[in-house]
């Protein structure tokens, strides 16, 4: 009877484990991120309408329909046809791919799981030591296989970060939703150049906090024209 | 009343000199818009070059940036500045060109008040004001839509930039262009005014000019003892709250929000102090003139 009982709890064991996100951890942070490469890779070019919110500290704008276009390896734009907007310079690493556009290849660090979210962290460190990018960190969802955060160091524009949602685009690793932020400097002109109205409001000083806080752009897509070709014409 | 106006408009757009303020203002447009035209880019790189470590800033951006609203904006910001000149220019010579010609008695034969006589003059004054803001208007508005077409519209300003919406920009112009009207017309009423007391119009068009540029650089100046004290009694400092109508609300994350102004109440109370300036210089030019002794 002990032994029956005994065997069936080993039996139960045997096949939580098997199921269970432990399972998943079996597979090495190499092998997550071959996975989610291959997935980003069945895309060669799409385009894709979406809304533009800004939220720089500095920028009033209103939230702006764009075109976004990319094309492999590392091309990428966008484009607000019908308006002005302000795209951030680093705008290009909106796509993931990016990340792992290095030709000598990268050092992998699994940093275990992001509480809360049970993400997977890995560290990306280039080997070439003259890449611009010094460190990319992503957080990946080990069952869908994609990625959810990215943040990335570079040697000339500071940190960008990168959050994503995802939907039916998922299975090329496309996001419906990405915010993109980024390092911002303080905005001011003399008063002398711009004559402004001073309507009499005090107005809030910038204190160092706010100087340095980052910009943020949110682009919703709507749709996405996959591997359908894209002129290089866009990217001039 | 209507006979008299008629008459003083006459005089005034008959004199040659009326016209140089109509051709210096078509000769300054044309100057920035040729500039701006050529070399817009330079400009735009000014404006923005503590931006360009943080956003992408390409030759299609600029040209996008350099349209017909901002070149007019960047056109009234230049000339609102000088126009009080052209003002006094007529404004000042209205009386004071009179009792040096000698036909100030002349005209007060006439069967009409020296209160008509003197709400006409000024009435005629205006005329002339806003003629020359319409001619300024068409030129910077129309003349550079024309040249530079359309686009959204970014303010720059001195702590941000603001984009406006290119279906958001008209009913702003009309706006700025009528705030401007009665700004313009200050000038025109305190050069009106210095004018009763004098004999010859030089002495009431500097006099005005001073003035102007006196209270400009008190109002520019960021010095707390004025901030507090003087700035907000100097008609100079209300009269760029036109650009008040292209300052835009936003929400919490910085997106604009169509249609609105960001202090309307504080642009209406620039707007009353310019009124009660106004009056207040009219009201004391047609009390002095009552009293003036023309016989003398």
């Amino acid at each position: 009877m002990k032994t029956t009982y005994i065997k069936s709890v080993i039996a139960l064991l045997v096949v939580a484990i098997s199921f269970s996100p432990v399972s998943v951890k079996a597979q090495t942070a190499e092998e997550l991120i071959n996975k989610v490469k291959a997935k980003l890779e069945k895309v060669n070019d799409y385009q894709a309408n979406g809304k533009m919110k800004t939220n720089v500290i500095f920028i009033k704008a209103p939230i702006a329909n764009v075109k976004v276009y990319y094309k492999k390896p590392n091309k990428l734009r966008i484009n607000n046809e019908s308006g002005i907007s302000f795209i951030p310079k680093g705008s290009v690493n909106i796509n993931l791919n990016n990340i792992f556009i290095n030709t000598t290849g990268f050092d992998i660090i699994d940093m275990g799981k992001e509480s809360g979210t049970n993400l997977r962290i890995i560290k990306l460190l280039p080997k070439d030591e003259e890449a611009d990018v010094v460190l990319s960190t992503v957080y990946i969802d080990e069952v869908q296989q994609l990625i959810k955060k990215a943040k990335t160091t570079t040697k000339e524009s500071g940190t960008y970060e990168l959050e994503m949602s995802y939907g039916k685009y998922a299975e090329f690793g496309l996001a419906d939703k990405v915010i993109f932020s980024f390092n911002t400097k303080d905005y001011k002109l003399p008063k002398g150049i711009t004559f402004d109205y001073d309507d009499g409001t005090k107005k809030e000083q910038p204190t160092d906090k706010m100087k340095n806080k980052k910009g943020k752009v949110e682009i919703v897509y709507s749709n996405y024209i996959i591997n359908k070709g894209v002129s290089d014409t866009v990217f001039k | 009343m209507w006979k008299l106006l008629k008459i003083e408009l006459f005089k005034i757009f008959k004199r040659p000199r009326t016209y140089i303020a109509f051709g210096a203002i078509a000769s300054v447009v044309f100057l920035i818009q040729i500039a701006l035209k050529f070399d817009g880019k330079s400009y735009i790189d000014l404006l923005l070059s503590n931006l360009d470590n943080s956003f992408e800033m390409t030759d299609e951006f600029k040209t996008k940036m350099l349209n017909g609203y901002l070149i007019c904006f960047v056109i009234l910001n230049t000339l609102l500045i000088q126009m009080p000149l052209l003002i006094a220019l007529i404004s000042g010579d209205s009386i004071a060109g009179e009792a040096n010609m000698g036909t100030l008695r002349l005209s007060l034969t006439k069967p009409v008040s020296r209160t008509e006589y003197m709400l006409v003059k000024f009435t005629a004054s205006v005329i002339y004001t806003i003629s020359l803001l319409i001619w300024m208007a068409l030129l910077a508005l129309l003349g550079s839509i024309i040249i530079f077409g359309i686009n959204d519209m970014v303010i720059i300003r001195s702590r941000g930039l603001e984009v406006i919406e290119s279906f958001d920009i008209w009913w702003r112009y009309i706006a700025a262009f009528g705030y401007a009207a009665v700004a313009l017309t200050v000038v025109s009423a305190l050069a009106f005014l210095l004018s009763v007391f004098a004999e010859n119009s030089i002495g009431p068009i500097i006099a005005t000019m001073s003035i102007v540029i006196v209270f400009t650089i008190l109002s520019e100046m960021n010095i707390p003892i004025y901030d507090r004290t003087v700035k907000p009694y100097l008609f100079t400092s209300h009269m760029v709250a036109w650009k008040g109508f292209f300052y835009m609300k936003a929400d919490s994350e910085g997106a604009t929000i169509t249609g609105t102004v960001e202090n309307m109440p504080a642009i209406m109370r620039s707007l009353s102090i310019l009124v009660i300036y106004i009056g207040i210089f009219l009201s004391t030019a047609v009390w002095v003139f009552k009293k003036k002794d023309i016989l003398t």
